[in-house]
């Protein structure tokens, strides 16, 4: 009796804050569906205000081009982030030497430079070529990080080198090892890093708000944060754009949660 | 191992397999290392040159005295509250984040925990939205005719509906506020994942002995924890000098800055009204040798407990 009495304080801490952090989405799931004086009002229960705020919405706001921007700049951002850094992390480990130890720790550091830092000579640089608005200013700076060449680096360390050599003796090129052999082993560690990048891609509000000046280019956190910008805010339409807005990531999050955790801490083990 | 094995057969190009090796292996790195290269390491050196700048739009010219914008940051009242503030965020709201997620990955790592899955996924949860959709909706819930008021008022803990947004103290205790709420998941992952790799033995060992959880807990656990505590306080440190996105969204920097992050009034600087980049880099220089000190900070004191 006195040792399950025990166990009261954890699962009574674990309540309080699962429902901390389940209340929000909750609330913004629900509001969507209510018209913003009911969200005023504190309506905790969907009402039937969905279909009112989502034409309101479109007729406001044009969702579908930002949900296609957002969705084109995080899959373009993965697509090549995952080619450039697998096949960085790769060489880094098979084709292993003191050169490319030094390179890749200096690499590193890039990981503490603050984005504030490089934000201004990065805007400069592509206005310089005619970038900005441009979907390759908004990818490109995102694509090689050391974040995910460290994780394909730390996964290829259980990569056999005989079947490197086998393949070698087989007359395979260096590239086409990667590609046939490499590549389809490595699956586990790609979804994890295509879901990390997908996501914080998808997210990400600062640098898309600076290179984009143009609002026919914008994404989907832009088009939100400038709806709560009016003088008069509808909270019903706010909410459902930030539902809208948050329901790509939700479901990958949903679906794919151990990738995102194992792409999270896989290149720190 | 094939990179310890040396190679004499040479091939038609003269050069041997091994060097001829080496060269593939850096190939496959270039792509990777020039983009680095190109989009931070160059305009770092950039902000730093910037910074010695001065003038307005694309019209810059070296300031005289070259340090005169870092100078200027001393007098400028708004930075300075922008950087308070963005020490109150740090100050406050990291220890308490790295606490709350430390003990719940240690609740979550006891084998006879019922639905953990479920308390995991909840947990985890608000890492799912963005940055600016979770400040929207946190906007939303403490506006002044907002639910939290509505609540308060409710079960009688307030007359008066509060001004959250609207005065400095409680605007920088919602932004505190939502901060933990996305990020307390998050970090619990990461202590997840340390202690998967602590031998569970380590602990069972430390109960039969008689300890208490809690003793077991700052004796046996947190000493193998250390690494991993100091990876999130590094990492926290980090995004807590970077916050835009709250501060941007939530609160409007506002009332009258006070609750405004170094980063945001780097925007205004840059890219409102007029646009000063020299004074702005200048700013952002800040933000990194905070980073890299506070970084190296942490990396001392977490190797001196040892």
């Amino acid at each position: 009796m006195t040792k399950k009495w025990r166990r009261v304080p954890g699962y009574a801490f674990l309540t309080i804050f699962t429902i901390f952090s389940l209340f929000p989405l909750f609330f913004m799931v629900v509001s969507a569906t209510n018209s913003s004086k009911d969200v005023l009002a504190s309506r905790l229960y969907p009402g039937g205000n969905l279909l009112n705020n989502f034409k309101a919405l479109t007729e406001a706001q044009n969702v579908g081009a930002a949900m296609w921007y957002s969705l084109l700049y995080a899959v373009g951002t993965t697509v090549l982030a995952l080619i450039i850094c697998s096949i960085a992390g790769y060489g880094f480990e098979v084709f292993h030497s003191k050169g490319k130890d030094r390179l890749m720790s200096v690499l590193l550091l890039a990981m503490m430079i603050p984005f504030a830092a490089v934000m201004i000579p990065l805007f400069q640089m592509f206005a310089r070529f005619g970038m900005v608005n441009s979907a390759w200013a908004v990818i490109l700076p995102a694509v090689s990080t050391p974040f995910l060449i460290l994780l394909f680096r730390q996964a290829s360390r259980n990569f056999p080198h005989e079947i490197l050599e086998a393949a070698r003796i087989d007359g395979l090129k260096e590239l086409a090892i990667f590609a046939r052999i490499y590549l389809p082993t490595m699956k586990a560690t790609y979804a994890a890093a295509a879901v990390i990048t997908f996501m914080t891609a998808w997210n990400n509000f600062l640098w898309p708000k600076v290179i984009l000046v143009k609002n026919d280019y914008q994404t989907m956190p832009m088009l939100i944060s400038n709806l709560s910008a009016g003088y008069v805010t509808d909270y019903g339409q706010l909410m459902l754009a930030v539902l809208i807005a948050s329901l790509p990531t939700m479901i990958v999050f949903l679906a794919l949660q151990r990738n995102f955790a194992e792409g999270m801490t896989g290149a720190i083990k | 191992m094939p990179r310890t094995r040396t190679e004499h057969s040479s091939n038609y190009s003269g050069i041997s397999v091994t060097q001829r090796r080496n060269l593939t292996g850096w190939s496959f790195l270039i792509p990777a290392a020039a983009l680095i290269v190109i989009m931070n390491f160059y305009p770092m050196i950039q902000a730093l040159i910037l910074s010695f700048k001065t003038g307005r739009g694309n019209n810059l010219h070296f300031a005289e005295p070259w340090w005169y914008n870092y100078k200027r940051l001393l007098d400028d009242e708004i930075f300075m509250m922008t950087l308070k503030n963005t020490f109150i965020y740090l100050i406050i709201q990291v220890p308490i984040m790295l606490f709350l997620a430390l003990i719940l990955a240690n609740l979550l790592n006891d084998r006879n925990l019922k639905f953990k899955a479920f308390w995991r996924t909840s947990i985890f949860l608000p890492c799912a939205v963005s940055l600016v959709s979770y400040s929207l909706v946190f906007r939303t819930l403490f506006a002044t005719d907002g639910f939290v008021n509505d609540v308060l008022t409710k079960i009688g803990f307030i007359d008066d509906p509060v001004n959250w947004l609207g005065q400095a103290g409680t605007a920088r205790f919602v932004i505190i506020f939502g901060l933990i709420w996305r990020w307390t998941g998050y970090n619990m992952v990461f202590y997840l994942a340390a202690l998967q790799n602590i031998d569970y033995a380590t602990i069972e060992a430390a109960k039969i002995d008689g300890a208490s959880s809690t003793k077991t807990f700052w004796f046996v656990t947190m000493p193998q924890l250390k690494p991993m505590i100091l990876l999130t306080a590094i990492m926290s440190t980090n995004g807590t000098l970077q916050l835009f996105d709250e501060s941007w969204n939530l609160t409007r920097g506002g009332p009258a800055y006070q609750s405004m992050t170094m980063s945001h009034y780097l925007y205004e600087v840059s890219f409102q009204k007029n646009p000063n980049f020299g004074y702005a880099a200048a700013i952002s220089y800040v933000i990194l040798i905070l980073v890299a000190v506070l970084a190296l900070i942490q990396m001392k004191v977490g190797d001196k407990r040892d």
